[in-house]
């Protein structure tokens, strides 16, 4: 068994190293101090804390209203109200006004489990990913959401970092490399691409395992930054493997795989499959079952790969 | 430099900038054959008294980091935030004979990143109250005098997101904070109390926590008294209610909900601006030599 650690907890963290290092950092919650770990910040740092309630609307154009004054806000929900319950305030006020307003999206995914699908954000990545200027990160372990965190508050602008809820496998270390905006390999093979982001890399790595034992070398790639999209790290998959599968807890519709698909159909057409929920809201159970039940778990990788490297030995684009 | 309004005009000088202003208003939206008259022609009298009386800023310098700071969160009435922008020295009045063409920089709504002097794009309304709550919070987490100010129509009271933003001002007693609500009882498909009623508005912001200034919206001395009182107000927020007339002082404009939403043709472009004392001929030279 992997160590286990949550992502929402290296939000948490990082807003606190961020607060102690500069004072411009401020943290806005609605209602959720605890679920979404601000609640370290504001223990911390009081007077730069903002207890919002229940109106994510305000929310989102009160953080606006906070860096026109040059403070980095940083505001936290669950993903789901975050992102759709003020979609309009994250076009027109943040995204068209290019303010420097950061979401830290809690409970992202199915494996927020017995919530059920009201909780279970799974079409901001698409959403958000639509809109000019928002920059999206959906980081695979707590120490790369800590890191996402941190390069959150340095790239200018609007940036949506997604997290979990449950405790998952740790895959980075303090030491991995992170880069906003590039993808990371992490594992060499030239039979066919994995692309993955959030809880979905572990699962990625593991199929590529498995694989290994049927003679595939899959090269697995960690693509944390959604938007912008790391075209030269994609293109290359495209280039040394023929075929490319994706990852991600999310729709099929628009998400990671859709991003990928945008560049390669136009820079090198391949095979690829996507390994996404297809198309359906979410229900109520233990986050294992539901990563099951909803084709997310290394062996629904394991099968897309068996596809797409089927249709690329036949050339069936 | 001293935070004070740059022209501090006494209700003479008002009355002439605000006359100015509607001809501005009357010759841009018949050269843009497209845009707002009613709403920008009502609230042409308290949007003078703000930027020639009341809110600090420096025209040469907009993002002068001690300015007070505004949000036009009805972002359809631009022809009046425009021409009171130009008027104030922000950009030069030829500007205005470009507005919604493409090759000019304003903004059918207004854009931050096109135009000097708006701080956030707008539009989609219902979200500049918010915009302005987080200004006047910062402000006072920071101990800065900044006030804040959030123009808002009747109409987009209508919208839940402004509910969620007086809640949290009341909330959070913020006294730099300060609404105006152009209160002429009309949107664009008919008058506020058959379409979605929001009386008694005055009664809904008391109960919110607010200190509530009603006034008649085209006399400067209720204008003026009215920012006066919301600054000296501590402890609450303020929302001042100017009751205006949509449309004034054109005769075939005067509260008729009709011209919400359409820019006057040629010919009634010429009749609105004989009746402002000049011609359209005239008032457009004007604008594009200046």
């Amino acid at each position: 068994m992997p160590e286990m650690k949550k992502t929402r907890e290296g939000f948490g963290r990082a807003l606190v190293e961020l607060g102690r290092s500069n004072p411009d950092i401020v943290a806005l919650v609605g209602d959720l101090s605890d679920s979404t770990m601000v609640s370290f910040f504001a223990k911390e740092f009081p007077e730069r804390f903002i207890q919002m309630g229940v109106a994510e609307q305000n929310m989102m154009n009160t953080a606006a209203g906070l860096s026109l004054l040059g403070k980095i806000p940083f505001l936290s929900t669950y993903g789901a109200f975050a992102t759709c319950r003020c979609l309009d305030q994250i076009r027109v006020t943040v995204c068209y006004s290019d303010l420097n307003v950061k979401i830290g999206g809690a409970h992202g995914g199915i494996s927020v489990g017995p919530d059920g699908a009201t909780h279970q954000a799974m079409e901001e990545i698409s959403m958000l990913r639509a809109l000019p200027r928002m920059k999206v990160i959906v980081p695979c372990d707590f120490e790369e959401t800590r890191k996402a965190t941190h390069a959150a508050a340095e790239v200018w602008g609007p940036v949506y970092i997604r997290f979990g809820r449950e405790n998952v496998p740790v895959v980075t270390t303090p030491e991995t490399p992170f880069e906003f905006g590039k993808g990371l390999q992490l594992r060499e093979g030239g039979d066919v691409a994995l692309i993955a982001c959030g809880v979905m890399v572990y699962e990625a790595l593991e199929a590529a395992d498995s694989l290994a034992n049927k003679g595939i070398e899959a090269r697995v790639i960690n693509l944390h930054t959604v938007k912008p999209i790391d075209r030269e790290i994609i293109l290359r998959a495209a280039e040394d493997c023929g075929a490319i599968v994706t990852a991600e807890e999310h729709q099929i519709n628009g998400g990671l795989g859709g991003a990928v698909a945008e560049v390669v159909v136009r820079g090198n057409p391949v095979p690829m499959e996507l390994v996404a929920v297809d198309d359906r809201f979410g229900q109520s159970g233990a986050p294992d079952e539901l990563m099951a039940a909803f084709g997310l778990k290394s062996r629904d990788i394991v099968a897309a790969v068996d596809r797409v490297i089927k249709r690329k030995l036949a050339r069936v684009f | 430099m001293t935070r004070q309004n740059p022209y501090k005009f006494n209700i003479d000088q008002l009355s002439k900038k605000a006359l100015d202003i509607r001809r501005d208003i009357i010759a841009m939206l018949v050269e843009a054959k497209s845009g707002h008259t009613g709403g920008p022609l009502g609230f042409a009298d308290v949007a003078t008294a703000l930027f020639f009386n009341e809110l600090v800023y420096d025209p040469k310098n907009p993002k002068w980091p001690d300015r007070d700071m505004w949000f036009y969160s009805f972002g359809h009435v631009t022809p009046i935030h425009y021409s009171a922008l130009a008027e104030a020295g922000f950009f030069p009045l030829k500007d205005l004979m470009k507005f919604r063409k493409f090759d000019g920089h304003l903004q059918g709504h207004p854009s931050n990143l096109d135009s000097p002097g708006i701080e956030v794009s707008s539009g989609s309304l219902g979200q500049g109250l918010s915009i302005a709550f987080g200004v006047a919070y910062g402000s006072r987490m920071d101990g800065h005098p900044r006030r804040a100010y959030a123009l808002m129509s009747d109409g987009e009271q209508q919208e839940g997101s402004i509910w969620e933003a007086v809640m949290s001002a009341g909330h959070y007693k913020l006294d730099n904070l300060c609404a105006v609500i152009d209160y002429n009882d009309i949107q664009i498909d008919g008058r506020i109390e058959d379409i979605m009623g929001i009386a008694p508005l005055a009664d809904k912001y008391r109960a919110f926590r607010w200190h509530v200034i009603e006034i008649d919206g085209h006399d400067f001395k209720q204008i003026l008294a009215a920012f006066e009182e919301a600054r000296a107000t501590k402890g609450k927020p303020t929302v001042i209610l100017a009751r205006t007339i949509m449309g004034r002082p054109i005769s075939f404009m005067n509260d008729n909900y009709e011209w919400h939403g359409k820019p006057p043709t040629k010919d009634q472009g010429e009749k609105a601006l004989v009746e402002l004392g000049t011609s359209l001929q005239e008032w457009s030279t004007h604008l594009l030599n200046n």
